[in-house]
């Protein structure tokens, strides 16, 4: 059934009666030419892009618990493309177009909107470091454009310009970014795949992997053993867990970041607003609600759930540099558990194991990818060669000294 | 609706005049908000946020999820505050919200007339035509619809404040079992904090007519609470909300300090955030009555039964004409208090059939249940349908019981799953939910008041005992122990219309099967497609009704169903409180130099560098930019002599027998062959082989060493070398301090640097006793100091360290004397012009992505030994002429401009990734080459010098011709250095 | 969360920085190879349950910690200074 302003007249005017499920509920088969382990946005993304690119529809999506309910459903939804580095660069570029195209692709209001994203600067050195980034996102063909101090006054009128601790010099400005309604990507693309035949089978936790002769034959599960040629992990979050059962060894921590959300208020902050001296980002949800996060918590933790001292560092940095929003009420606040890697970039590749293929190490740049993702890591698994735009996402990165370090942090997970 | 002329905990002879909407009412010292509207006759108070549909209140607690109001307006205005918890004060002011025009009449209610349009999740299916238009169209329109209230955009100017608290039990709320408990550790000598969200303690005993130990409950509580107060080791914290559970037995609490004063002292925090760490605590939240859905049920008028009664025995407010509608024994105190205190109780509805609920002046249904009610802004009657079939029944009110649900909240916020009790059909709290924390009262599902002493009672003995506390058997009261008796009923039968669950949402039995249709079957699915629970109750009405609803409609129990996770706060709370301290200035310390009032007095602007504040430049007069001054100043230093503050630099004194051996180990280059009485730069990697830092290291002593660090990297360095010390060399003997803060070091700077210093310093510093790279202990103008011939200009210099306290003096004094030698101070601009034309380095290029060949520094990395970071310097991608290596630009005319960030392109290439060769990271304009000059990291820099390239920075529209040359810009055989 | 600092008493979790995994202590030799550092540097046991790692009481004692602490808990199961720790 397609969606559309008629199918809902339609259906109003005979009571809901022919909405149909969004996804079936498939009994697993025996074997498939593709399984992804992970029916979170990457997982699903994954699946739709297996179908849709290459033609692969005998594939199965293992999800352990609920379809979406990982990161994709706890995030702060900010989709952008403004890395400095190449390698992460072009991926997040890909990523981006495919998410300005990617409600009529799916045939999903997933709620892509592009109102912008500031990263404000505070010293002259910061004002350059922005500067050396935008001209890595021009040359890679996305928008970027430094804005004056009174330029950013102009976007947010209700920043602290009068005496906030970090003086505002000014910001980066990508028109391009801004935020995507979470559970909408991920059941966006589920009911995209489930149309094209994948099996989206929930409640099926992966126990082990066989293995023989270094090259993957299946998964066990809670509901059986199945099989495939090839296997995707797209698990971040578990990884580790999940890698270990197939021997793998990987450069990722686990650790938690909080995120916060306000009861619902009329519009008032303009797209997505960076304050990075706080280590404080903020939005709007068409709801209302101001949705906002901060820095890890900084311990390894698998507990989807933060403590005080970051909650009230996020609280802080808010009241310094938007002290408007002082009696606005905290809803709600959340966890989600973060693959972080020792550079703090993602990974799509091959794994030791043939035919078992890795998506991981998101850190906390997941959800702006999924699309990206999805289509890179369903190309490699169905070609076997990585995708042009996720090259340089390789597991021997770290070995090699290729990292890509944003942060300029080095080799700490908990500090990208 | 209105007063009853008597009873009711509330001071009549005082009125405290408020105004709602403009509208000026009265109420009594006692009163809430909500209960002085009820008693006002004020009905619609709000309206619902998606079909903007009339509502009043439900319930008399922190549940409330219709009647939210704006306190205040301009900057000072809350919205989406609720009415329940809002004590008036004279000049009160609050104003309805969501509605527009006005709240009788309000536009948007036309959402309502289009409400089979708008289902559960209709916004993912529509919208999608044309592409790139829900920007432009669709959205702006959706969100101008949505939110409930509207931050006044101006800045917050209230006061709030943050708190740490230590007790041996806390006790989460004040009614039977909380006071009780109370009572318990008290005695016994324990450090108690009772905290409670209302103003008056006592919870359900003074909204009850309980009585206990055969006095009404409610002067039972007094004097519970009269006892408590007298102990020196109970502290009570009323109108304080314990908002969540952290880990290592920490709990956070918001406390309404001046909220409820209409003229607060001076001082007095509007809010207190307060960090409570306790090893023991008992849960005595109480219970959340839960609505039953049929259609309609949201009219102003349908409440809760026990916040019906609630308003009429505390507050004496009377909801008029009321019908009760109950499928639990307890509905039915709600008919026979309302009839002992007079007001006309139309029906008794109960839905269950064969129970005898009590006799009293209205009519009785028995196994019968509403299936509708009428009334536009308020409740006129009700349809009652039971075996003889449908009639109508007048009410003003329906006071509806679904039954209790536990306020097991806080016991969720570890990550515990509540436990379903068929018994009570309730969610109960996990047993060992939380460390330390337990359960008690009707938090645990238990609902007698004896139950609630009882259990009150045996959980402070219980944690008395666990915290080794000798405690005395207490006798619990006497007390009514109904057993509870329920059968359950989450939505009407066999009607139609729609039947809310989430009122604020506006989330119906409809939507909840919609979702189920779709196959959102998932509790957590259903919740987020339909936002069912997502309102600022956060379910605590209807959600566990919605999910018993889904349960019925995908025919799975409720305790297969589940629940969704409940998480912190337990009740909203405002940022100013959880942000307290941080706004303005306040978010970060700020770190002056020992010279900060010598500078101050020189005018010089002040710039961040990290936490510290540095002078910019110092104007001299006639000057009107900030270039001109540095471009003098550069110039004084290159000609003369200039003074410059350099305090801000990490320092730390490395002393012991293993100190060399330490220091080789943490820095790349040699250190242990470093002659005492010598300087040597020194570089530092991390373990991963990028550059942590540089600075320098200077040998005191033989085995005394004083090392410097960048600014920037002064904490890093210092735990690395914690961490070093203690985790990769115990055996070590070595010792160290941060000496940051206790000396002032300036430097002196230029040709003339020596003529000034010289008659300053007692022992000789001619370049035979201090040559270039050589340090000394010194007599500097009276004040035992050191001396370090050290330079990051390029001209002879040094740098004179005195204790912290004589930094001030001396600067003044070396300003002074230099004016004569044409000299003057320096500040960060021409500093940084300086280093920039010598090719020296900060962390615009050290910025944790540079490695020392990039730098052109690989070959510091000692062969001869280890060192942290040496393995992996030599992995094969941190070398190499694939990366790119430090160069000098010089702009190929002199008008040409220059930009940090800039990227470095061919001659005519195209601006494209693939292209770009490098960037720029230090620029300036040289007065000393007459041009913009800059330093760089070019791919496979150092083999291209003498090449022509162009740095380009499309967001500053420059495209300018440089030429690579080897830094330094100046003196590469360092002449001028050595003097 | 609160830890229990052997020279300090339980203090507030604001007082500590956390590093990492506890294997940081192994420095692999100088002569180790680069595939021992790179396990050292980057490969994480990254335990779901009891995990050894290490924390610095960086504005306090300024002591580095060995401890184990559960990451589906977050409970202390152990603190010790990180060079008596068993090694």
């Amino acid at each position: 059934m397609r969606y559309s302003a008629l199918q809902i007249l339609r259906n109003a005017l005979t009571g809901d009666r022919d909405w149909r499920p969004v996804w079936r509920e498939p009994v697993p088969k025996p074997a498939y030419d593709v399984i992804v382990i992970g029916g979170g946005g990457h997982g699903l993304a994954t699946a739709w892009y297996l179908a849709r690119n290459h033609g692969l529809t005998n594939v199965a999506v293992l999800e352990r618990g609920a379809l979406g309910m990982g990161n994709v459903g706890r995030n702060t939804t900010i989709v952008r493309a403004n890395y400095l580095l190449p390698g992460n660069s072009e991926f997040y570029s890909h990523a981006l177009k495919l998410w300005e195209g990617l409600e009529q692709d799916l045939n999903y209001n997933v709620m892509m909107s592009q109102r912008g994203l500031v990263n404000l600067f505070h010293s002259d050195g910061q004002r350059d470091a922005f500067a050396r980034r935008g001209n890595q996102i021009r040359l890679q063909g996305d928008d970027a454009d430094l804005l004056t101090r009174e330029e950013v006054r102009a976007h947010a009128p209700f920043l602290n310009f009068d005496d906030l601790r970090f003086p505002i010099y000014g910001g980066l400005l990508q028109r391009r970014a801004g935020t995507a309604r979470h559970d909408a990507v991920a059941w966006g693309f589920a009911r995209a795949a489930d149309l094209r035949g994948v099996d989206l089978i929930q409640n099926c936790e992966v126990t082990g992997f066989r293995i023989e002769a270094g090259r993957v034959r299946g998964v066990d599960t809670t509901r059986g053993y199945i099989a495939a040629p090839k296997i995707g992990m797209a698990v971040a979050g578990r990884s580790s867990q999940v890698g270990a059962m197939a021997g793998l060894r990987l450069p990722i921590e686990s650790h938690v970041l909080q995120a916060f959300v306000t009861e619902g208020l009329k519009p008032l902050i303009p797209g997505v607003i960076s304050f990075g001296m706080g280590h404080f980002y903020i939005s709007q949800s068409d709801k209302g609600g101001l949705v906002f996060g901060g820095d890890l918590d900084f311990y390894n933790s698998y507990a989807a759930r933060g403590n005080l001292p970051m909650v009230e560092h996020v609280m802080e940095a808010g009241m310094a540099l938007m002290p408007m929003i002082g009696n606005a009420r905290v809803l709600r606040s959340w966890g989600g558990i973060m693959d972080m890697t020792s550079d703090g970039s993602p990974i799509i590749d091959r794994t030791p194991v043939d035919g078992l293929f890795f998506n991981g190490g998101w850190c906390y740049g997941g959800f702006k990818a999924t699309p990206g993702s999805g289509w890179c890591f369903a190309h490699l698994i169905a070609t076997g060669a990585p995708h042009p735009a996720a090259a340089k996402l390789r597991l021997d990165r770290f070995a090699t000294g290729r990292v890509l370090d944003e942060e300029g942090t080095g080799a700490q997970h908990n500090l990208h | 609706m209105s007063r009853l002329a008597s009873g009711g905990l509330i001071d009549r002879a005082r009125r405290i005049p408020f105004a709602f909407d403009g509208r000026r009412l009265t109420a009594h010292p006692g009163d809430t908000l909500a209960s002085a509207l009820m008693a006002n006759g004020v009905r619609l108070i709000g309206r619902s946020f998606k079909y903007h549909r009339p509502r009043g209140l439900i319930a008399a607690g922190s549940e409330e999820p219709n009647a939210l109001v704006t306190v205040g307006a301009g900057a000072e205005a809350t919205p989406n505050t609720r009415a329940t918890g809002i004590e008036p004060y004279p000049g009160l002011a609050v104003f309805s919200q969501n509605r527009w025009p006005s709240l009788g009449f309000d536009l948007m209610a036309i959402n309502d007339r289009l409400a089979p349009l708008l289902g559960a999740g209709f916004y993912y299916k529509t919208f999608m035509w044309p592409a790139r238009s829900w920007e432009r169209v669709y959205e702006p329109l959706i969100r101008r619809a949505a939110g409930l209230g509207a931050l006044s955009g101006a800045r917050d100017p209230g006061h709030d404040e943050k708190a740490f608290a230590f007790a041996d039990v806390l006790v989460i709320g004040a009614g039977p079992a909380g006071l009780m408990a109370a009572l318990t550790a008290g005695r016994a000598g324990a450090r108690v904090l009772l905290a409670d969200e209302d103003f008056r303690m006592g919870g359900r005993l003074n909204v009850e007519r309980l009585e206990i130990d055969g006095a009404p409950a409610v002067a039972w509580a007094a004097a519970a609470v009269a006892e408590l107060a007298a102990l020196p080791n109970v502290r009570l914290m009323p109108r304080t909300t314990v908002t969540g559970v952290y880990d290592g037995h920490t709990y956070g609490a918001l406390e309404r300090v001046g909220r409820h004063l209409a003229d607060p002292p001076e001082g007095l925090p509007r809010d207190a955030f307060w960090r409570i760490v306790a090893p023991r605590a008992i849960l005595a939240a109480g219970a959340i009555e839960r609505p039953i859905a049929f259609p309609d049920n949201d009219r102003p008028g349908v409440m809760l039964a026990g916040a019906v009664r609630a308003y009429v025995n505390r507050w004496a407010a009377s909801p008029g004409a009321t019908a009760v509608f109950t499928n639990n024994d307890d509905g039915w105190r709600t008919a026979t208090d309302l009839a002992a205190a007079g007001v006309p109780v139309t029906a008794l509805i109960d839905a269950r059939p064969g129970v005898a609920p009590p006799d009293g002046p209205w009519r009785t249904f028995t196994g019968a249940v509403v299936t509708g009610t009428r009334g536009i802004r308020a409740l006129r009657a009700v349809t009652v349908r039971d075996a003889h079939g449908e009639r109508s029944v007048a009410a003003e009110c329906l006071a509806v019981s679904g039954g209790w649900n536990p306020t097991l909240h806080l016991s969720c916020h570890l990550g515990a799953r509540p436990v379903w009790d068929a018994a009570i059909a309730a969610f109960t709290p996990a047993p060992d939910a939380a460390p330390g924390l337990s359960a008690v009262g009707a938090a645990r599902g238990a609902f007698s008041t004896r139950a609630a002493l009882a259990q009150g009672a045996a959980a402070a003995a219980e944690a008395l005992a666990a915290l080794g506390i000798a405690a005395a058997d207490q006798a619990v009261p006497y007390a009514e122990d109904a057993a509870t008796t329920i059968t359950p009923l989450w939505r009407v039968a066999r009607t139609t219309g729609r039947a809310w669950l989430d009122f604020q949402n506006d989330v119906t039995t409809k939507d909840v099967a919609l979702a189920a249709q779709e196959n959102f079957r998932s509790v957590e699915h259903m919740k987020r497609y339909t936002t069912l629970g997502m309102a600022t109750d956060q379910g605590k009405t209807g959600g566990v009704a919605g999910l018993a609803v889904l349960a019925e409609l995908t025919g799975r129990s409720v305790a297969e169903t589940g629940v969704t996770t409940f998480r912190p706060p337990f009740t909203p709370v405002p940022i100013a409180a959880l942000g307290a301290g941080g706004a303005g200035r306040g978010f970060a310390p700020h770190r002056d130099t020992p010279t900060q009032a010598p500078i101050a007095a020189r005018r010089a602007p002040l710039v961040e560098a990290g936490l510290w504040r540095r002078p910019s430049y110092f104007p001299a007069h006639g000057e009107t930019t900030w270039r001109e001054a540095c471009d003098r100043e550069v110039a004084m230093v290159r000609g003369a002599v200039g003074v410059c503050d350099v305090s801000t630099l990490g320092k730390i004194d490395v002393q012991g027998e293993g100190a060399a051996t330490f220091l080789d180990h943490v820095y790349a280059n040699t250190m242990s062959t470093l002659p005492v009485g010598r300087v040597r730069y020194g570089l530092m990697l991390r373990e991963d082989g990028f550059v942590m830092d540089d600075g320098t290291v200077a040998r005191v002593g033989p085995t005394q060493f004083f090392i410097t660090t960048t600014t920037a990297a002064a904490g890093q360095v210092m735990a690395h070398l914690d961490f070093a010390a203690q985790c990769l060399w115990p055996g070590l003997d070595v010792a160290f301090v941060s000496q940051t803060d206790h000396w002032a070091q300036i430097a002196v700077a230029g040709p003339k640097a020596r003529d000034l210093l010289a008659p300053l310093v007692a022992t000789p510093i001619d370049d035979a006793a201090l040559a270039y790279m050589g340090c000394a202990a010194a007599d500097i103008a009276g004040v035992p100091g050191r001396i370090y011939r050290i330079s990051f200009s390029g001209e002879r210099a040094y740098e004179v360290a005195v204790p912290a306290r004589w930094g001030a003096g001396l600067f003044d004094l070396l300003v002074e004397r230099a004016r004569p030698l044409g000299g003057g101070p320096y500040g960060m601009e021409a500093l940084n012009v300086l280093r920039i034309e010598k090719g020296l380095l900060t962390h615009a290029e050290l910025h944790g992505r540079t490695t020392a060949d990039d730098l052109g520094l690989g070959r510091m990395v000692a062969s001869a030994k280890d060192c942290i970071g040496k393995t992996a310097s030599r992995r094969p991608g941190l070398s190499g002429p694939e990366r790119q290596q430090l160069v000098g630009l010089r702009a190929r005319d002199a008008s040409g401009r220059l930009a940090g960030g800039a990227h470095i392109l061919e001659p005519g290439a195209k601006a494209a990734a693939a292209n770009d060769q490098g960037y720029l990271t230090s620029v300036c304009w040289s007065p000393t080459l007459g041009r913009d000059i800059a330093l760089a990291f070019l791919r496979d820099g150092r083999a291209r010098t003498g090449e022509t390239l162009r740095a380009v920075c499309r967001l500053r529209g420059l495209d300018t011709a440089v030429d690579v040359v080897a830094p330094p810009f100046l003196d590469p055989d360092g002449g001028r250095l050595r003097g | 969360m609160r830890i229990a600092c052997p020279l300090c008493g339980p203090r507030d979790l604001r007082e500590f920085t956390y590093r990492g995994a506890a294997k940081l202590l192994d420095r692999p030799a100088a002569d180790a190879g680069p595939e021992a550092f790179d396990d050292y540097l980057h490969i994480r046991e990254n335990f779901a349950g009891p995990n050894p790692e290490l924390w610095h009481h960086e504005h306090g004692c300024r002591a580095w910690l060995r401890v184990v602490r559960d990451t589906r808990t977050h409970e202390f199961l152990a603190t010790e200074l990180a060079h008596e720790g068993s090694r």
